[in-house]
């Protein structure tokens, strides 16, 4: 038995999701080999090879690969498949892309968004945004799963992993890398920050959400997350939002601001370790799920919180 | 140029659900069912392309039981030409749906195909990718904004970190966002129109699919739950709590 973990990455490093996927894959038992497909992506290969449980990096350079398209990537897991019992990608935006299209050409039923892996063949996800658990069984030969990064803990380092390189797909033609706008930030990542505060429709304005919620954030060395109904209403980026259609993350402490708490936000943020809510309305249903909640107007107690740490 | 958009039935997204008590499943019975809202959000950017004379003919296409049928009415409601109801009982995964979409391709030949990104049942996020695969044709998958080109299509989507945006090669595989749109609501006369609009319907046995099960479902629990904690008076008491009980500060 052996499994393959596709790497997520920015070439020049390894984002944090990989050492998640390999503490899944190591739940399947056997050996786990990391693909890095990618260009110019020998650093992020060298910090892939150093994760605690590493047999193998399989470094896979393209110019078509540089950009993480679904086409060639899918194509790459698909030829590299044979040698492999399973293949776990992190349910990050680059893996729910691609990791579904290779299991198509693999003839498999992938499994999406695994939060508990319960034995080779068998694994817990959520389903109707979190609102129900699912146990399934797998029937295909090979598994293809995508693993929710909040549900596993990061691999540690102490591996030295070979790296062995292996030839790019040809490329199908069928899309183009056009271009990217990717938000700056000296914050820490929404996906694996330690603290995140985040904030709801409340606040009111754009304005209002970076006078409230960052200088807490900046205080905390916090990540800064927002409901959907604060993104919708256009107050805080669509890269932002927490929750079932968002992200899924588990913090030590999650900080809401204003926030009710309908249920597709919760469902991205109930396994934090603490929650804390701010919320004026003492019938929120964030409270039922917050450690700590505080009645109060965000107005005056995110500034009075800011003031007291 | 015809957009074929595949369309879901699923439980409304302001139901509750209830998990059955014996884990066997979500209670569906007696419940209201919709349209899945990022499909919705697929009829409307098909119907937009068509009003704007990049389409010709939208054609909706649903897989599930007799009561599907409404949901490729609700689409033909918002404008939509034309519907095909592939009927069957049967839960079928994304994988034998994206079999039966082949198929279904096969004869009708469209030159976009737009979808949901994922259903709000299931909450697979598969589809999409799966049929762009088994067709070879290229995907543009969590679309904020489809450009036609000549051609091509140029899809934004909203990747980790904010956005990315690809040019496919047509025909190509769109999935949508949620801020792709804002879906119409059908208006009564065209709801009414929408009841002699034609719609089809075969079978998985008709087009020849296999569209067993690859995933045995075990069981189905309800989410751990997680207990409320306390109520604090005050900013300073939430500090001192936090530093002290808590310990993340």
């Amino acid at each position: 038995m052996a499994v393959l973990v596709l790497a997520e990455h920015s070439n020049s490093a390894l984002n944090e999701a990989t050492a998640k996927a390999v503490s899944a894959a190591g739940g399947l038992g056997g050996d786990i080999h990391v693909l890095v497909a990618g260009q110019g992506a020998r650093p992020a290969a060298e910090a892939a090879a150093k994760l605690a449980g590493v047999a193998k990096v399989l470094l896979a350079e393209d110019a078509g690969l540089a950009n993480g398209l679904a086409e060639p990537v899918a194509d790459l897991i698909a030829q590299l498949a044979p040698g492999y019992d399973a293949i776990v990608a992190p349910a990050t935006a680059n893996g729910k892309n691609a990791l579904p299209r290779a299991a198509a050409l693999l003839d498999v039923q992938v499994i999406s968004g695994v939060t508990k892996v319960l034995g080779p063949d068998t694994f817990e996800r959520p389903i109707y945004a979190g609102n129900a658990i699912q146990t399934v069984k797998s029937r295909d030969a090979r598994k293809l799963l995508s693993i929710m990064t909040a549900s596993f803990p990061a691999a540690g380092a102490g591996g030295a992993a070979s790296i062995e390189s292996v030839a790019a797909p040809a490329s199908s033609g069928l899309s183009a890398f056009v271009s990217e706008e990717v938000s700056k930030s000296d914050r820490p990542e929404l996906a694996s920050a330690k603290i995140i505060v985040s904030g709801g429709r409340a606040l009111g304005s754009a304005e209002k959400f970076h006078e409230v919620i960052e200088p807490l954030a900046d205080k905390l060395g916090a990540a800064i997350g927002a409901s959907r109904a604060a993104v919708d209403a256009g107050y805080a980026p669509n890269d932002l939002q927490v929750g079932q259609t968002g992200k899924v993350v588990a913090p030590q402490l999650y900080i809401a601001c204003g926030i009710s708490g309908a249920i597709q936000h919760l469902a991205g943020m109930k396994d934090s370790k603490v929650i804390v809510a701010i919320n004026k309305d003492p019938d929120a249903p964030i409270f039922q799920v917050a450690d700590y909640g505080l009645v109060a107007d965000l107005f005056e107690a995110v500034p009075a919180l800011n003031r007291a740490l | 140029m015809k957009i074929l958009v595949p369309v879901k039935r699923v439980v409304d997204y302001n139901v509750k659900i209830r998990v059955k008590a014996d884990g066997s499943g979500v209670e569906l019975a007696n419940v209201k069912m919709s349209m899945n809202p990022f499909d919705e959000i697929a009829v409307e950017e098909a119907l937009r392309l068509k009003e704007a004379g990049k389409a010709a003919e939208v054609v909706v296409v649903s897989i599930g039981p007799a009561g599907a049928a409404e949901t490729i009415r609700t689409g033909l409601a918002m404008g939509a030409d034309r519907g095909i109801l592939i009927k069957t009982d049967a839960s079928v995964e994304p994988l034998g749906v994206a079999k039966l979409l082949k198929a279904v391709i096969a004869n009708e030949a469209p030159g976009l195909v737009i979808m949901g990104k994922q259903a709000i049942d299931d909450d697979m996020n598969a589809t999409g990718q799966m049929l762009a695969a088994l067709l070879g044709w290229g995907q543009g998958t969590f679309a904020s904004k489809v450009a036609m080109g000549d051609g091509t299509v140029d899809v934004t989507r909203e990747v980790d970190g904010g956005l990315q945006t690809v040019s496919l090669k047509l025909p190509a595989i769109v999935t949508t966002d949620l801020r792709l749109n804002e879906p119409r609501y059908a208006s009564l006369p065209n709801i009414m129109k929408a009841k002699k609009k034609p719609l089809d319907e075969t079978t998985p046995e008709a087009l020849g699919i296999d569209i067993s099960p690859r995933l045995e479902v075990l069981r189905t629990a309800e989410p751990p739950t997680r207990k409320a904690g306390v109520k604090v008076a005050s900013v300073e008491e939430l500090v001192q709590k936090l530093k002290t009980e808590a310990g993340v500060l």
